[in-house]
């Protein structure tokens, strides 16, 4: 039998009883408070494995020295926090430090929670003391190879790149540019994905000022784009902060649509902000100054690659007609697709990435929005992997990253062919069932 | 034994439009809702994605969205002294399966009835008096009136995201609107999709013949759209599968793209697919019920407890469960007395083919309701005293597609076949278009449906039995329109044309593809002893089930139906939220 959803509701509502019962330390406003910062904080999207339990842990996170596993962050006494104080609880959060004194790897993103204030590790703490339900979960050991077993070594690391403080508001600044600056850089930790990493993998800068700041990161393959928009040649600069505040809140603006890691944050975290304080978010990184100076031309070469297309002028052009069979029904001719429903890929930082992998993962994969509390729908884009060859994946992503002014490096067969033997067997897919 | 589940609120037998309104209606007002659809479950991408559903053969031809007559049918016969026979190969009407149902099939003409047929013989009375209307003629009032419904006709336009023009904003006649349409208080969420070139050839026509053309009300998104629930519909770029096939590209309306993803994200709605329900069960004495048996997606015999039994099947299924569940009596056509299963009609159409040689037509540019119509003569403009019957027809100037099996238009006289066929397709294709009419279709003492006494599904449940045949009014109604639409094909030189319009010697034939508009057997009302439903489409005999569909009309629309079957949903839920819940028992007293 296909049940579909289980009662979620009633489950939550067991769970908050029993919950409740067994202390009350807490008042409930700020259990609640410290629920909502935690979706701020996506830990549940770390701290929960691929079907399991929220916060229990589990999930192997990949790094360069090897795969992480979250921990249970749920209050079971023995394999959870449960036993954790309010203060060694923070100490894990800002400083990376566990309560037995062993220091947390740093894909835990401590060296931006370090920014949390001290009301907000309380409002946290009590929401994982109280409002969350116990789980006895041991997930598997992290087990990285020599050296990066050795956990001291952590500590010149941190000694070296993880040196935040406690966010203090700059009086110079609105409240609202405050608040956005506190939550992109602390509980956001949107820096772990969208700031450049040293070699040491550390992130380049933690705050606002510095240009590597937000400026851009390729991770796993896909390409975090600037952040900062206040200026340059990429999406959010050109982003008004309504298209900002539309794409946190639902996966997608009037541009663009969210694919790859990010699809995951929106869904459980900003998706789950409330509209002040996305807003907040939109006018702190629309403050971050970015360079100076105007992207190509794209109306023109926008116009052309829609005449060219219009007429179905592409004997020549194997690129340009794989578009017109395989993506024009919903990107259209003009490459912007439509507002909110099918993202433009004109000028889209995807399209353009300097690493091709996430371009190549979606036309062969496709790709899914996620289901949000305003914009329901899961609109889907079907994946083209059993219907284009490797070739013809170049072909047509080549066409793509030079229609309409694009600018991105022209890509091979090889590079297409690396990429489909690392999609998962098990994907969803749309073939029709006649094609084996 | 059968199993039992842990009882629910409310149980929705079938998950298309119509359950799906009521899920989004009851979960919010707080209940347990829990859908049992017997078909697979569906979504846009895997099942619709590009570019596989542009595959005539599978899905235009082979109907691989709809129900398989080997699993479910039920037998057809033309009068009650025949021996009826299954319906085996499909053909005249195509009931969808599925998550999504019908919905997800349509073409996507979304109207809403002329006011007067929501009442039709008080109107009939009214103006002509009851001897105009025929002895065995059982038309009724629908019980409940076009003023009482317009909220959730717009409601019911957004939610679907309907293109279109209005052509009476409260009271106010609009240019380039339908002026016949009953009022509407606000325009369609869209403006209408981009014109085609046969719709602005009918439309000069039409104008030039002082007649009111306008664009065909559309479930085809002209624009990127957003309903109340947040739902998304992308531009249709007239890729031409509409009808039979589910939409590729998130642009016709369908449970799917503009309900289904808000309600599935709520805690208390849940639904199985694969589910079969069997039947509604009574409680002893037959007055309530107390869930439903179902087949689960095991096999497994299911009973499913329920306080609250929404039939919402494709119509003809709701009369079936009726019919096998006991709920309300069936219709006796020797006595008239009974009433599940009475006054089943279907619909009345005919059309026009023309040929023009020096005109391209680029039929493979389509939609599903891309078309240019005139209500001129329709219900309310045609005085039934002088024109000798009853009923109506909107014209239609459509192009849904160009798709090659099916859509092979030839003139008269061209061969079926070999190298003659290869040529006229040749001298032919690109260069049609078509002008059809689609009209009421009235109830009659001998159309109906019952248990078929020698048949039975492989539950071994009696397959349910269709009588049914056209009647010289319908005729009579239909060959008005023929001379209508051979002015207006004459009017448009084409170098030759072809009519196809039922006769007095057209009987029902089950093969061709007419519509899948049937209607009735299940009809509301305002009199228990005349039908099976009341004014809010609660089951006159069993409090606790409500019956969603066309099946709740007395006679068929000169429209098509889904925008009256989405509203009386709304109009329903409501009634059911806002009257049952606070006080659950009948609505209306008899």
């Amino acid at each position: 039998m296909m049940i579909h959803q289980q009662w979620r509701l009633g489950l939550v509502g067991v769970g908050l009883l029993s919950a409740a019962t067994h202390s009350a330390a807490f008042d409930q406003a700020e259990i609640e408070r410290g629920e909502y910062l935690s979706r701020a904080g996506d830990c549940v999207a770390c701290h929960t494995a691929p079907d399991g339990v929220p916060f229990a842990g589990g999930l192997a996170v990949d790094s360069p020295f090897g795969a992480i596993f979250s921990t249970n962050i749920t209050p079971d006494p023995e394999t959870g926090i449960g036993h954790y104080t309010r203060d060694e609880f923070a100490a894990a959060l800002r400083d990376g430090v566990r309560a037995d004194g062993k220091k947390l790897y740093p894909a835990m993103p401590y060296p931006a929670y370090a920014r949390i204030t001290d009301e907000d590790i309380d409002a946290l703490y009590a929401y994982f003391m109280e409002g969350v339900e116990p789980v006895k979960n041991e997930p598997e050991r992290t087990d990285l190879s020599f050296p990066f077993n050795q956990r001291w070594g952590i500590g010149a690391w941190n000694w070296l790149f993880a040196s935040a403080e406690p966010f203090t508001p700059d009086e110079t600044q609105s409240d609202e540019l405050n608040r956005g600056a506190y939550l992109v850089q602390g509980l956001g930790h949107c820096g772990s994905c969208h700031t450049n990493r040293g070699l040491f993998f550390q992130e380049k800068s933690l705050t606002g000022g510095d240009s590597d700041y937000l400026g851009g990161e390729t991770l796993e393959g896909w390409y975090a784009p600037s952040l900062r928009g206040g200026g340059g040649d990429h999406p959010v600069a050109r982003w008004s902060e309504q298209d900002i505040v539309d794409y946190l809140a639902t996966g997608r603006n009037d541009h663009s649509a969210v694919v790859g890691e990010m699809t995951s944050v929106v869904a459980h975290s900003t998706s789950r902000l409330n509209e002040e304080d996305l807003q907040a978010i939109a006018r702190y990184l629309k403050s971050l100054s970015g360079p100076e100076g105007e992207g190509p031309a794209r109306e023109q070469a926008g116009e052309a690659t829609q005449a060219m297309l219009t007429r179905g002028d592409v004997e020549d052009d194997l690129g340009a007609r794989l578009y017109l069979d395989n993506c024009n029904a919903c990107h259209f001719a003009d490459g912007k697709g439509a507002p909110q429903v099918f993202p433009s890929l004109v000028g889209s930082s995807l399209v353009n990435a300097e690493d091709p992998t996430g371009i190549i993962r979606v036309i062969l994969a496709g790709a899914r929005m996620p289901s949000t509390e305003q914009r329901p729908e899961a609109l889907a884009m079907p994946d083209f992997a059993w219907r284009l060859s490797n070739d013809e994946v170049a072909e047509v992503a080549n066409f793509v990253r030079s229609a309409w002014g694009n600018e991105g490096s022209e890509i091979s067969a090889g590079q297409v062919a690396d990429v489909r033997d690392e999609l998962p067997e098990d994907r969803p897919t749309s073939a029709p069932t006649y094609i084996d | 034994m059968a199993k039992t589940n842990p009882p629910v609120d409310v149980v929705l037998v079938g998950l298309g439009w119509t359950n799906s309104i009521m899920g989004m209606e009851l979960t919010d007002a707080g209940l347990n809702v829990l859908a049992l659809e017997r078909g697979d479950d569906r979504d846009t991408v895997p099942d619709f994605a590009y570019p596989k559903m542009a595959d005539e053969l599978t899905y235009g031809v082979r109907y691989k969205l709809m129900q398989r007559p080997a699993k479910s049918t039920l037998t057809i016969r033309h009068g009650v002294g025949d021996m009826a026979v299954p319906y085996r190969s499909l053909g005249s009407f195509l009931p969808g399966d599925g998550v999504g149902g019908a919905g997800v099939h349509w073409n996507g003409h979304t109207w809403r009835p002329q006011p007067q047929e929501l009442r039709l013989r008080s109107y009939i009375e009214e103006n002509w008096g009851a001897d105009i209307i025929p002895d065995d003629m059982t038309i009724q009032d629908y019980g409940v009136s076009y003023d009482e419904l317009e909220p959730f006709f717009d409601y019911f336009e957004k939610v679907a995201g309907i293109s279109g023009k209005a052509g009476n904003l409260n009271g106010e006649i609009q240019e380039g609107g339908n002026p016949f349409e009953g009022w509407r208080s606000s325009e369609y969420p869209m403006p209408p999709l981009a014109r085609t070139y046969n719709d602005a050839l009918f439309a000069d026509m039409a104008r030039d013949q002082g007649l009111h053309p306008f664009p065909l009300p559309a479930a085809n998104a002209s624009e990127a759209y957003t309903n109340p629930y947040g739902m998304q519909l992308g531009p249709c770029n007239f890729c031409g599968f509409c009808e039979r096939y589910g939409c590729l590209n998130y642009s016709k309306s369908s449970p799917q793209t503009c309900i289904l993803g808000a309600l599935k994200r709520r805690n208390n709605f849940a639904y199985r697919a694969n589910s079969e329900v069997l039947r509604v069960e009574l409680d002893s004495d037959g007055k309530r019920a107390t869930g439903v048996t179902y087949i689960d997606a095991d096999g497994n015999e299911v009973f499913q407890p329920a306080d609250l039994v929404i039939l919402g099947a494709y119509s003809l299924h709701n009369v079936h469960l009726m019919l096998l569940s006991g709920i309300g009596t069936p219709y006796d056509p020797e006595s008239g007395e009974g009433v599940v299963g009475k006054n089943y009609a279907y619909q009345m159409n005919g059309g026009s083919t023309l040929f023009f040689k020096d005109k391209e037509f680029n039929p493979f540019i389509g939609a599903g309701a891309n078309g240019e119509i005139v209500n001129d003569f329709g219900v309310e403009q045609i005085d039934f005293g002088q024109e000798g019957f009853i009923g109506g027809s909107y014209i239609n100037a459509a192009m849904t597609n160009g798709q090659p099996i099916r859509n092979m238009p030839l003139p008269a006289g061209a061969p079926a076949w070999g190298r003659g066929w290869k040529q006229a397709v040749q001298a032919s294709y690109g260069h049609t278009m078509t002008i059809g009419s689609h009209g009421s279709n009235m109830a009659y003492r001998d159309c109906y449906l019952d248990l078929d006494p020698n048949y039975t599904d492989d539950h071994g449940r009696p397959l349910m039995r269709m009588t049914f045949d056209w009647k010289p009014n319908d005729v009579r109604m239909t060959q008005f329109m023929k001379q209508k639409i051979d002015t207006l094909s004459k009017a448009l030189g084409p170098d030759d044309y072809r009519l196809s319009f039922k006769d007095f010697d057209s009987r029902y034939d089950v093969r061709p593809y007419q519509t899948t508009h049937n209607v009735g057997g299940a009809i509301m009302g305002t009199d228990p002893s005349t039908s099976a439903l009341n004014r809010y489409l609660q089951s006159w005999d069993v409090h606790n089930v409500f019956v969603m569909g066309a099946s709740a009309f007395p006679q068929n629309l000169q429209y098509n139906p889904t925008g009256l079957v989405g509203a009386l949903a709304y109009w329903s839920a409501k009634a059911i939220r806002e009257q049952y819940l606070p006080n659950p028992g009948p609505l209306v007293q008899a």
